[in-house]
């Protein structure tokens, strides 16, 4: 059964992979929506529609998209359960605050300095995820979310740990669970438990929206190359694919690091946006929040994962007149709509209230069956 | 295929009627601010109104009320307060977002944050848009460094350390000092360094320094021998209550009792379950407030809290009541009216709080002054512990 399942999947691969018009698709509504996304909001920015509120937040829903769209690569298209995706995103964001600290005092360009930082923080995030890939790709399931949600919490407590500071010749020190002597308060560039403090603010929406555009290229074209196409085969039969020698610990190691790479980009993006950012920012909560954009959106599925972050990101605040009940609609309507995304019932009545307006799709749908 | 099209349309016109909602939201949030002809000046804070850390901003948040309802009850045609408080979570980015969302409908002054990590945040973004802010409790340093617009109501954390190492000078200056204090806590070894060196400044010394590093540290013999060999008769603990009520237990066994000194970390101690209060007895600290104090306006304070609230305020309700005053003081004193607009009035107020002759008076101090680093600069008050209650000294 299994044989006919993979004959099945390969040959819907296969037909992708000719045709190319599924990815062409996928490809045209992820980049559409985050083009569109970019101009209504600069607009809507430019023209004084928008509040304060919602452009303080244009950047980190880039940053929740971009881990998204990062996630989905573990979790949708190479089918493993990650939780530690802060893990990555804590990495990230201290390298990155780390090296633009440094970089400050002799650059400033600061897109040059954003740069560089962002490359650094990719390289010490896909480091970690190389380090953690190795031994945990080969457990599944289950055991390997467990596994992975240890990792983030062990990066979150190291990171409780690490203390880096200028000394007062302005060289560069580093101390390990004690507080360094002789670094005056502005000095500080990580405090334990405490963070990143007097972090100067180089995010801006643009570089923000460049980072997703990045991430979403990395990952479609990955995702649709002969590498992409070997990652989901052994997916959906892991057996089948390593008996056409397919090398699976490979693939799957290589979707993880990419992943863990993008995270740890998007993650020095967040922390290059806030003067402060301590440790516990990246707890469970953050690598859940973030599978939960990419369930919600649809697993596998790329843009259904960005419209979820983003708007995921933005309802909090927009609930924000319900005061005192603000976090209980968040979390019912949360509930409701997972509930309705995977409700066939539901799926099914709203289908056909669609339709009642409609009728000439109703014509396309019969058209393309018949051909 | 064309159905898939349809359906992405759906949704992305949904994306753009809540952008849309959000963006109404702003615009009526800015006409709210134009209705300041009325005579109403805008007050906002951020605190952690859920979540753990939940205790301090909703006492934040009723103190606050509590001065705006007196306020604005005392002089019904003078200026008005309106005060909105948002929640943070005690989390940087959600304090940003709620500091937007507070400038968007039109906030004039801020009150906050009211925790550190989130301050410190806001405060970044206060500077850029100039929002004079004064925080009622948030202590770390690194909320007013390189910040000339935001006020700290509360000690800093070093600045409890001067304070406490100034009132032992004065008062137990027969007294052979020691410490026992926290060193892997910023908190901690932050007031222990200010702490040491004020203390050492006149030509003193301290008789014993030991620390621990860990808050669940259990076991406090070898600091207390230690202690006892350099014939210490008082111990400054700038700690918190748990290891403190270690250290008292073990001292006690050992049949060495000196007297204990500690900072606002120790408040909470008579609270502690499986703790036997009656070891705290004669414990000196060092706390901005308390609800047990003889002063008439702080009982004054403490009914009608309880009577609004139905619980005791704790010391940052009473930094925030104080906050309201000082500010409402200090902004009439700049003779702006309240159509000012935010950046004109943070401009004002920075010049009034840091002005020689500006003080506020409030229950947690008498004449409290700023200086232009934003420290505020007021007389400690100092409780001890007598039978279970604190008694200012």
């Amino acid at each position: 059964m299994a044989e006919k399942r993979f004959k099945m999947n390969t040959k819907k691969l296969l037909k992708g992979a000719v045709k190319g018009s599924e990815y062409k698709k996928e490809a045209l509504i992820s980049y559409g929506i985050l083009i569109i996304g970019y101009i209504l909001l600069q607009l809507g920015a430019m023209a004084g529609m928008i509040g304060h509120n919602l452009q303080g937040q244009f950047v980190p829903i880039c940053v929740y998209v971009s881990l998204a769209i990062s996630l989905n690569l573990v979790v949708g298209i190479s089918g493993e359960l990650s939780l530690g995706h802060a893990g990555f995103m804590a990495v990230g964001a201290f390298t990155g605050i780390l090296v633009a600290r440094v970089l400050e005092r002799s650059l400033s360009f600061t897109p040059l300095i954003l740069i560089i930082a962002i490359l650094a923080a990719a390289f010490m995030a896909s480091i970690a995820g190389f380090i953690i890939g190795i031994p945990i790709l080969g457990l599944r399931g289950d055991y390997l979310a467990i596994v992975t949600l240890a990792f983030g919490e062990i990066v979150r407590n190291i990171m409780n740990v690490i203390y880096f500071g200028f000394d007062s010749n302005g060289k560069l020190r580093f101390a390990f669970n004690h507080t360094i002597d002789g670094v005056a308060n502005q000095d500080r560039i990580i405090t334990g438990a405490i963070g990143a403090t007097g972090v100067t603010k180089m995010a801006s929406f643009t570089a923000a929206a460049l980072l997703t555009a990045f991430t979403l290229f990395v990952v479609l074209n990955l995702k649709n190359s002969k590498q992409g196409r070997a990652i989901m085969s052994i997916r959906d039969n892991r057996i089948a694919g390593e008996s056409i020698g397919l090398n699976v610990k490979k693939y799957k190691l290589m979707a993880f690091v990419v992943s863990a790479a993008l995270a740890g980009m998007a993650g020095c993006m967040f922390g290059l946006n806030y003067s402060t950012l301590a440790p516990i920012k990246f707890n469970f909560n953050t690598s859940v929040l973030v599978l939960v954009f990419v369930v919600l959106g649809g697993i596998g599925n790329i843009w259904g994962g960005m419209i979820a972050a983003a708007l995921l990101t933005v309802l909090p605040e927009a609930l924000r007149q319900f005061a005192d009940y603000r976090m209980l609609t968040y979390a019912i309507v949360l509930i409701v709509v997972m509930i309705c995304t995977y409700n066939p019932t539901i799926k099914a009545r709203v289908n056909m209230f669609m339709d009642r307006f409609k009728p000439k799709k109703k014509k396309a749908k019969t058209g393309k069956e018949a051909a | 295929m064309k159905k898939n099209w349809t359906r992405f349309l759906v949704v992305a016109l949904s994306v753009m009627m809540v952008f849309a909602m959000t963006a109404c939201g702003g615009g009526s949030g800015d006409s709210g601010s134009s209705e300041g002809g009325d005579n109403v000046l805008h007050l906002g804070g951020t605190g952690p109104l859920t979540g753990p850390a939940a205790l301090y901003g909703t006492a934040v948040k009723n103190g606050a009320q509590l001065a705006v309802d007196e306020i604005n009850a005392a002089n019904p045609d003078g200026v008005q307060l309106v005060w909105d408080m948002q929640d943070d979570e005690h989390d940087a980015e959600k304090a940003v977002n709620a500091y937007n969302k507070l400038v968007d409908d039109g906030m004039q002054i801020m009150i906050g944050s009211v925790t550190t990590a989130p301050c410190t945040a806001v405060a970044a973004e206060a500077n850029a848009n100039r929002t004079f802010a004064l925080t009622p409790s948030a202590s770390g340093p690194a909320v007013t460094e390189g910040n000339d617009n935001v006020f700290q109501l509360c000690f800093s954390d070093p600045n409890q350390g001067i304070a406490s190492a100034e009132y032992i000078k004065q008062n137990y200056a027969d007294k052979t000092v020691g410490v026992i204090y926290n060193n892997a806590d910023n908190y901690s070894s932050g007031i222990f360094d200010k702490f040491k060196s004020e203390y050492e400044a006149g030509g003193k010394q301290l008789a014993a320094v030991e620390a621990f590093a860990d808050d669940a540290n259990a076991d406090f013999t070898a600091q207390l021998n230690s202690m006892k060999n350099a014939g210490v008769d008082l111990i400054f603990l700038p700690i918190y209550y748990t290891p403190a009520s270690n250290i008292m237990t073990q001292a006690n066994k050992m049949g060495y009792n000196p007297t204990y000194f500690g900072v606002d970390g120790m408040d909470g101690i008579l609270d502690l379950e499986g703790f036997d209060t009656s070891l705290a007895e004669g414990v000196l600290l060092l706390t901005p407030f308390t609800p047990y104090s003889d002063d008439e306006n702080v009982q004054k304070f403490v009914k009608a809290y309880e009577d609004a609230f139905g619980e005791t305020p704790i010391q940052f309700a009473a930094d925030a009541y104080d906050c309201v005053y000082a500010v409402y003081d200090a902004f009439a004193k700049t003779g702006l009216g309240t159509d000012a607009g935010m950046d004109e009035i943070c401009e004002a107020m920075i010049g009034v709080f840091t002005s020689a002759d500006f003080s506020a008076s409030g229950l947690t101090a008498e004449k409290m002054q700023w200086n232009a680093e934003g420290e505020v600069d007021k007389t400690p008050k100092v409780c001890m512990i007598q039978d279970g209650k604190y008694v200012e000294q």
